[in-house]
């Protein structure tokens, strides 16, 4: 049975999300923020985890976003196939959304229209938009403002076969140390290994939109997960990169089949400001 | 350690400033970020250019006439640079009624290529978060200015400490215009000292454990 869905509702809901994630985190990396406050050993480190909770409860009560990069809109859309749009370009709709979105929400317009002429497009359109297909008649909409002083800090690196499970872990403890303070830690650790080159940072970069504590489900990618925030947390950086004991909120690692004679691996850097808002519609 | 500073940012304040301190700024901060530095130091060399057209291009220059291109490029710039804060920031839009929307550092890096020449011309003191080059630390000792780093990603806390914003100039540069901005006991942390002390070595090295 084909669903039918106007292109006015997907406009709709992408601005709201817009608002919503910049104003309000997922209660999952509040959770997280509480915890690291919890166990940070540095008192400047507690000082900061402190702040930020703080800076969380007044962007929600007092509508102001949570961090002045309100980033470049990320959109990931699951279509179901048994879906008809109707109405103008889904892909029109989606920008429309992010449009209205930046504008009534008080949101920084953080596009150039060229990456090299870099003129201001002034209402943070075009969004990144990934589709896929997917079974049934929904819709699933996930909306990741990225904010580039962590994206700026992202890496792919295409290893060889040879460098396997260590030259992985080397990779990622490789991005996390350069990132330091830049990145604004603490951080959440997006990796993705395996696909091609494109592939693997798609995956990174949906595995920022996985919630913190939620683990992989291959159980070697979970023991994973769970050996490089250790290691992350060894390294010194410490929220604001002040020195400290917590530096990663959470390391995400998706997988997916590769070639022979490649091992593609890529690290997107997330702040601690890892906002995502999931619809189904 | 705590401490409360005014600007202008002296260099009797700076002497003062060690990497970890924790300080509260109250008084004037210039705004700016990527596309106006680039704007800034463009209008430098313009007018450094137009100097030795004037002068035929001779160097070294006398000291009489180096002071009179000092004079001449401070002169260029929109707001005093003598002993100023730049912070290094570009704010979401304020809702009606406020001063200023969220307001949290930017990557500092981003105008390490165009901080020495400032900090040459007498700027003090810049607020931002993240690491420095070599020739930005150096522009810091030999200037005896300061580096301050905010928190990252506090925006809607920090824009509390806010009073007052007004544009200076490069209001087409739309978050990027530089703004005269108005704060009390605006939080930083010393991050690299007029002596060169740089926390983000020395802390992460306390910190750090053996992997």
């Amino acid at each position: 049975m084909i669903r039918s869905i106007s292109t006015e509702v997907i406009t709709e809901n992408i601005k709201e999300m817009c608002i919503e994630a910049n104003h309000c985190l997922s209660k999952d990396m509040e959770q997280s923020l509480k915890k690291a406050e919890a166990i940070e050993e540095s008192p400047l480190g507690r000082k900061i985890l402190g702040q930020l909770q703080e800076n969380l409860r007044i962007a929600e009560e007092e509508r102001i976003p949570i961090c002045q990069d309100t980033g470049m809109a990320v959109v990931f859309a699951e279509i179901g196939q048994e879906v008809h749009f109707e109405g103008g370009l889904l892909d029109d709709a989606i920008h429309e959304g992010v449009r209205r979105g930046y504008k009534e929400g008080f949101l920084r317009k953080s596009v150039v229209g060229d990456p090299i002429l870099r003129e201001n497009t002034k209402d943070n359109t075009p969004a990144v938009i990934h589709y896929t297909i997917a079974a049934g008649d929904k819709v699933r909409l996930t909306l990741a403002p990225k904010g580039f002083g962590s994206e700026n800090m992202s890496r792919v690196f295409m290893l060889k076969p040879a460098d396997g499970i260590e030259g992985v872990k080397n990779a990622i403890l490789t991005a996390v140390r350069d990132a330091g303070p830049n990145a604004c830690p603490p951080m959440v650790v997006g990796v993705g290994i395996g696909g091609t080159f494109e592939k693997c940072a798609l995956l990174a970069k949906q595995a920022l939109t996985r919630p913190v504590g939620e683990h992989a489900l291959v159980p070697y990618v979970k023991e994973l997960e769970q050996e490089m925030l250790d290691k992350i947390n060894r390294l010194g950086i410490g929220p604001g990169g002040l020195g400290g004991t917590v530096t990663a909120l959470a390391v995400n690692i998706n997988t997916y089949p590769t070639h022979i004679a490649g091992l593609p691996v890529a690290v997107n850097i997330c702040c601690h400001v890892n906002r995502h808002v999931v619809r189904e519609l | 350690m705590d401490k409360y500073v005014k600007t202008p940012i002296t260099a009797e304040v700076t002497e003062e400033l060690h990497a970890g301190d924790y300080v509260y700024i109250t008084g004037t901060v210039y705004v700016a970020r990527d596309a106006a530095h680039k704007r800034l130091v463009e209008a430098l060399n313009q007018t450094e250019k137009e100097f030795y057209a004037e002068t035929g291009g001779k160097s070294p220059l006398q000291q009489s006439e180096a002071e009179e291109l000092q004079r001449r490029l401070k002169e260029t710039l929109p707001f005093p640079i003598e002993d100023a804060a730049v912070y290094y920031m570009g704010p979401s839009p304020a809702r009606e009624g406020r001063p200023i929307g969220s307001a949290g550092p930017t990557t500092a890096s981003r105008m390490d290529k165009y901080a020495p020449r400032l900090l040459d011309l007498g700027q003090k003191a810049m607020i931002g978060k993240g690491k420095r080059t070599k020739e930005v630390i150096d522009g810091i000792v030999r200037n005896q200015a300061v580096y301050f780093a905010a928190v990252g990603g506090a925006g809607a806390l920090l824009s509390k400490c806010i009073k007052k914003s007004e544009t200076v100039c490069y209001e087409d540069l739309g978050a990027e215009a530089i703004l005269r901005l108005e704060v009390e006991n605006f939080p930083v942390v010393v991050v690299i000292d007029r002596e060169g002390n740089n926390l983000y070595e020395t802390a992460v090295r306390e910190y750090a454990k053996v992997n």
